[in-house]
């Protein structure tokens, strides 16, 4: 097991800062560690993809660093507080793997939900809404209920919505697992243009070795029971990815490790 | 058209299973007038006919087949008697008689829609409470099906008789009572519509830092509609039945229920039925009435799945 530990533990860097992170579930088949001796570190503007089969630890590590789940022991901090603090402070939007748009709102209406409970005035809900719209090419779509878009066009929606607010971080949850290919590499190419336009941090969850690769500035890869990281990969690619990058051997050297480091997490059980 | 067909064909098979049981039902008492009209019927005395099936003595006297279903006061009136009656009492009477079963059926839906009132706003009251506190979800929900389990023609006169006596009397007592049938099933299904939002969808609002108000307007309210409206449609029926209930243990001078009481009173069957008629009438129109509300509600939120 190769725990990667940055060594300058506290740089001003550094948005997610996790310690010998722990996590154990009680099921009624006893105790599960979907978490186990984590630690890693994420920096400003990283655009981080997890990786690995299911029960890895992926999905609950960000939804860890979400609040969503409380370590058992270990400590983790999302933008130096704790993260139920950076949750209260809205310090992320998250990204579910199903759009989960609400059936009874126009698109417009359901971007303007976590602006309507934060609290923006009227006029500045509707320029984030025109902005972020535009952001995710769906200008014009506004108007339309969820059902009158396909659903790559609700993804895209839905993301729209967690970039409404001021967030610096994205968590995104496989939320291209249930797109077919095509409309997922289209998506792919937009989300790397709009996080070179952001500059937000980002936080990935993925099953897809291309995906995790293409994306990355750096893919941790993890293994399950017990959950755990098993490579940390600094990604040597250019920040300017065109689709056809996938063909460099640059790209299939990265592409490789990762499938070593998910064979080395197999071969361990 | 096919389903048109389908369904025409259901109602007459009713029909005329309806008419071929007046025979049996009122032959006796057909030959009974013949007999003291002078007609020769076999057997000839009352007390042998007792003894007979009723199939032998239709057999016997086919000639009075189609009195049966000319009676004045049959066992079992025939359909376009209880038809002609029911044309009678609401098209042709005056609103304003006691005879009018638009009068009597209006008294009757006035306790209903209280009741209705009553029970729906109580049912999501506690439903809000239930999904809301561990301890309403542990102590309330056992009460509210016990509740159920009390046959309410026991349940009505003790309402009546103890609203009485700290002098409620008047609507009040039956939409107590049509409140009683009512906000129960309002409180499964909105229990159930408030818990349906999945877990992704309270995660995302909980990433928001959405407060428990803000989850239930923005979306557990909304979510719940659907099972809501399936809700009411139950709820509105009980109703109506818990306003004729709470019309018989009194003695009511008006209403469906003292209407159908009258009539066993003075064994006047084709009025029993023309007011059970009415009340199944009123009820389908309740009921429709919501299924458009709930039609146009949910197709103005993108529901109609």
């Amino acid at each position: 097991m190769t725990n990667e530990t940055t060594p300058q533990a506290s740089s001003p860097q550094a948005v997610v800062e996790a310690r010998d992170l722990n996590l154990v579930f009680e099921t009624n088949d006893g105790p599960v560690q979907a978490l186990k001796d984590v630690n890693l570190t994420i920096n400003k503007g990283d655009f981080v993809s997890f990786i690995g089969p299911s029960g890895c630890g992926k999905t609950t590590f960000l939804r860890v660093m979400a609040a969503l789940e409380h370590p058992t022991s270990g400590s983790i901090t999302v933008n130096g507080m704790t993260p139920d603090e950076a949750r209260q402070k809205r310090a992320y939007g998250y990204v579910f793997q199903a759009a989960g748009l609400y059936p009874w709102r126009t698109i417009a209406k359901n971007i303007k939900l976590p602006l309507e409970i934060m609290g923006y005035s009227k006029e500045e809900q509707d320029k984030r809404v025109a902005q972020v719209l535009d952001l995710v090419e769906l200008s014009g779509f506004g108007g339309k209920y969820p059902w009158q878009l396909s659903g790559g066009m609700q993804q895209r929606a839905s993301i729209a919505r967690a970039l409404a607010f001021d967030a610096d971080i994205l968590l995104m949850d496989e939320p291209f697992g249930a797109l077919d290919e095509i409309v997922r590499d289209h998506l792919n190419e937009q989300l790397l243009k709009l996080w070179a336009r952001t500059d937000k941090t980002i936080g990935f969850v993925t099953h897809s070795i291309p995906e995790a690769v293409y994306l990355s500035t750096k893919i941790v890869v993890m293994s399950p029971r017990p959950g755990r990281i098993t490579d940390v990969i600094e990604s040597t690619l250019p920040k300017e990815r065109p689709l056809d990058i996938r063909d460099s051997q640059e790209f299939i050297d990265i592409a490789h490790r990762v499938r070593e480091g998910l064979r080395a997490g197999h071969s361990d059980d | 058209m096919k389903n048109i067909l389908a369904v025409l064909t259901v109602v007459a098979a009713i029909i005329a299973f309806w008419y071929a049981a007046c025979v049996p039902m009122n032959i006796k008492g057909v030959l009974d007038q013949a007999e003291r009209a002078g007609t020769e019927v076999s057997p000839a005395t009352a007390k042998e006919r007792r003894d007979m099936g009723t199939f032998g003595l239709v057999a016997s006297n086919t000639f009075a087949i189609a009195d049966t279903w000319a009676q004045d006061r049959p066992r079992l009136p025939a359909p376009h008697q209880v038809a002609v009656e029911l044309w009678k009492t609401t098209v042709e009477k005056k609103i304003t008689s006691k005879r009018s079963l638009i009068y009597h059926g209006q008294v009757t839906l006035s306790a209903t829609l209280l009741g209705f009132a009553i029970g729906t706003g109580l049912g999501i009251l506690l439903a809000v409470g239930i999904v809301h506190s561990k301890v309403m979800d542990m102590s309330v929900m056992p009460w509210a099906i016990v509740s159920q389990t009390i046959p309410i023609i026991a349940l009505a006169p003790m309402i009546i008789v103890v609203l009485y006596s700290i002098g409620v009397q008047g609507i009040l007592p039956k939409a107590i009572i049509s409140a009683y049938l009512s906000f129960f099933p309002v409180v499964v299904g909105m229990v159930k519509g408030l818990r349906s939002p999945d877990h992704m969808q309270l995660d995302l609002l909980k990433t928001y830092n959405a407060s428990t108000a803000q989850g239930f307007w923005k979306l557990r309210l909304p979510s719940s509609l659907p099972y809501l409206f399936a809700s009411l449609k139950i709820g509105i029926a009980a109703s109506l039945v818990g306003a004729i209930v709470g019309e018989l243990p009194t003695g009511a001078v008006a209403g469906l229920g003292a209407r159908l009481l009258a009539g066993s009173y003075y064994g006047q069957t084709v009025q029993i039925w023309s007011a059970l008629f009415a009340a199944a009438i009123l009820a389908a129109l309740l009921v429709a009435l919501l299924g458009l509300i709930e039609r146009l509600v949910l197709k103005r939120m993108g529901m109609s799945a």
